[in-house]
């Protein structure tokens, strides 16, 4: 092929959707921003174990919800392994609200979203506020009497300002469908966008040091 | 201006090793091993649902004593209003605003018939019982609250042999003690559980809707909640049946019940709810509300967080 040739197929490349789409992808996130093996030296606090902690608390509660689903929503009430999977993924909730409340509260008093951070503090806010939905869908949907207590006066709030006519937290169906898959992936969307955020922009850093100051 | 280097530049210190990948793999293996000691010595709750049938067996006063205010149109439920019932003047508000309203009536429930007469309606074989029913239905209002008072008055003297059966004294009941003893029997049986349930002759069925509206009239269900220490005024949003931590994260939420202005207030549900959902948006857009983003700085807790960074930077 000459020369000519190549350049008119580069220049249709570059008008391809997908061409377009790898070059932001990669320029964005080259692959040693997306999974550095180093980090500033001030990356070096136990503060920073809880960001990693929630995200694996969120695969356990992933990956146990979907084996207590697979047998359908009352397999846990009757079934011995059934219950076991149901306390991973009780315990499993507890302890991702845990990290992830630890991690805000990090965060905030490290000002992270300063240096046009603003985006990941909001993408990790917003997956907090959609996992709080998504824990509440779950508590409904455990066919017990803790789930009939929590649709009785929970649908008094979400009536008052209307969404209960929408929302019906006493359809099972509705609010199943919500737990195990919209919300999920909701949650796991912006945890993944949450991250991918902070490897392009970095670790913020801290703020300046006495004698730095302006 | 928060002075010194610039947050956003790429940093011009010195860099360590950091295994992301390890990291996340040590996390994972912790926190599933946490999850499973906590499984191991704790499992998880669950109690067993109240059912129609348990709750008229275990208080047949108080099922009878509800069913009567469903019949009668004078119940909670009956008198909720929007997206349930048309009543005027029940909606919460904030300020002028009735946002409950605005979706109009998108759940329709009409307690009289869909908890008393369609259920009263598929008991087979009993004609005495249907002609009550057809009596109910062509008598006036005026006379129907006479029969309904009448019978409310006499259930303070009810008697309720073997928990099987309710017993009022010879009275101007009109047809109402004929269906509330047929009624009760069909919730004893387990009947009036499927009834609520069912839709439209459909078979599949996944909405609770009238099951929990109709228990959560009676005191029975509320009770068993009080005994949980699951009521609003016992922070019940963020409690679990037993001693299990529940939804500790709505302490916020749940806070709001316990104080006034709302503890009192007939608009507290949508108050809080409006509350939480301006506290929710301030939370999310801090990095743009001045005073609050630059807040951090003037705490200093970061010194703690990055204190080895600090010690060496300003040895």
């Amino acid at each position: 092929m000459s020369d000519g040739g190549r350049s008119s197929v580069s220049a249709a490349e570059r008008r391809m959707w997908t061409t377009w789409v790898r070059e932001r992808a990669v320029s964005s996130l080259p692959p040693d921003k997306l999974l550095p093996d180093r980090q500033p030296s001030y990356v070096s606090s136990w503060i920073y174990v809880f960001g990693v902690t929630t995200i694996a608390a969120l695969v356990v509660v992933v990956v146990s919800g979907m084996i207590l689903g697979l047998a359908g929503p009352a397999w846990w009430h009757t079934s011995s392994l059934g219950r076991f999977f149901n306390g991973i993924h009780l315990w499993g909730v507890e302890l991702f609200f845990f990290a992830m409340v630890v991690h805000l509260w990090g965060k905030f008093f490290m000002g992270a979203w300063r240096g046009g951070r603003g985006r990941t503090w909001v993408t990790g806010a917003i997956a907090f506020l959609v996992a709080i939905g998504a824990a509440f869908t779950g508590y409904l949907s455990q066919q017990n009497f803790d789930s009939q207590w929590i649709a009785s006066e929970g649908k008094d709030g979400l009536n008052s300002v209307g969404i209960g006519a929408f929302f019906n937290v006493s359809n099972f169906g509705q609010m199943y469908t919500f737990h195990v898959i919209l919300l999920p992936l909701a949650v796991s969307a912006l945890v993944v966008w949450h991250v991918l955020l902070v490897r392009r922009h970095g670790v913020v850093p801290p703020y300046p040091a006495k004698g730095q100051e302006r | 201006m928060n002075g010194g280097p610039d947050p956003s530049a790429p940093w011009s210190g010195p860099f360590i090793r950091y295994d992301l990948v390890k990291e996340l793999a040590v996390a994972l293996g912790v926190v599933a091993l946490l999850a499973v000691v906590l499984t191991v010595l704790f499992s998880s709750p669950d109690d067993p649902p109240t059912t129609i049938q348990s709750w008229a067996r275990a208080d047949p006063s108080d099922f009878v004593a509800t069913s009567v205010t469903e019949l009668a149109g004078t119940s909670e439920v009956a008198e909720y209003g929007p997206p349930y019932t048309h009543t005027p003047e029940a909606t919460q508000k904030i300020g002028p605003l009735d946002l409950q309203s605005t979706p109009g009536v998108r759940i329709p429930i009409d307690t009289e018939k869909d908890f008393v007469l369609e259920p009263l309606r598929t008991i087979p074989g009993t004609p005495r019982l249907q002609l009550a029913i057809h009596t109910w239905e062509a008598a006036p209002a005026r006379v129907r609250e006479g029969w309904i008072a009448a019978y409310e008055e006499a259930l303070e003297r009810a008697r309720f042999p073997g928990q099987q059966a309710v017993l009022v004294p010879g009275g101007r009941y009109g047809p109402v003690a004929t269906m509330m003893v047929s009624l009760l029997a069909d919730a004893q049986s387990g009947g009036l559980d499927g009834t609520l349930l069912t839709e439209d002759h459909r078979f599949y069925q996944t909405n609770y809707t009238k099951p929990l509206l109709f228990l959560s009239g009676g005191e029975y269900f509320e009770g068993r909640a009080e005994g949980q220490h699951l009521l609003g005024t016992q922070w019940g949003m963020m409690n679990e049946t037993g001693s299990y931590p529940g939804q500790v994260w709505l302490w916020l939420y749940t806070f709001w019940y316990q104080i006034e202005p709302f503890l009192e207030s007939p608009n507290a549900d949508a108050l809080i709810f409006a509350l939480m959902g301006i506290l929710s948006l301030a939370f999310v857009c801090i990095p743009f509300i001045p005073g609050l983003r630059t807040l951090p700085r003037h705490l200093r807790l970061y010194r703690v967080i990055w204190r080895d960074h600090y010690r060496e930077v300003e040895s």
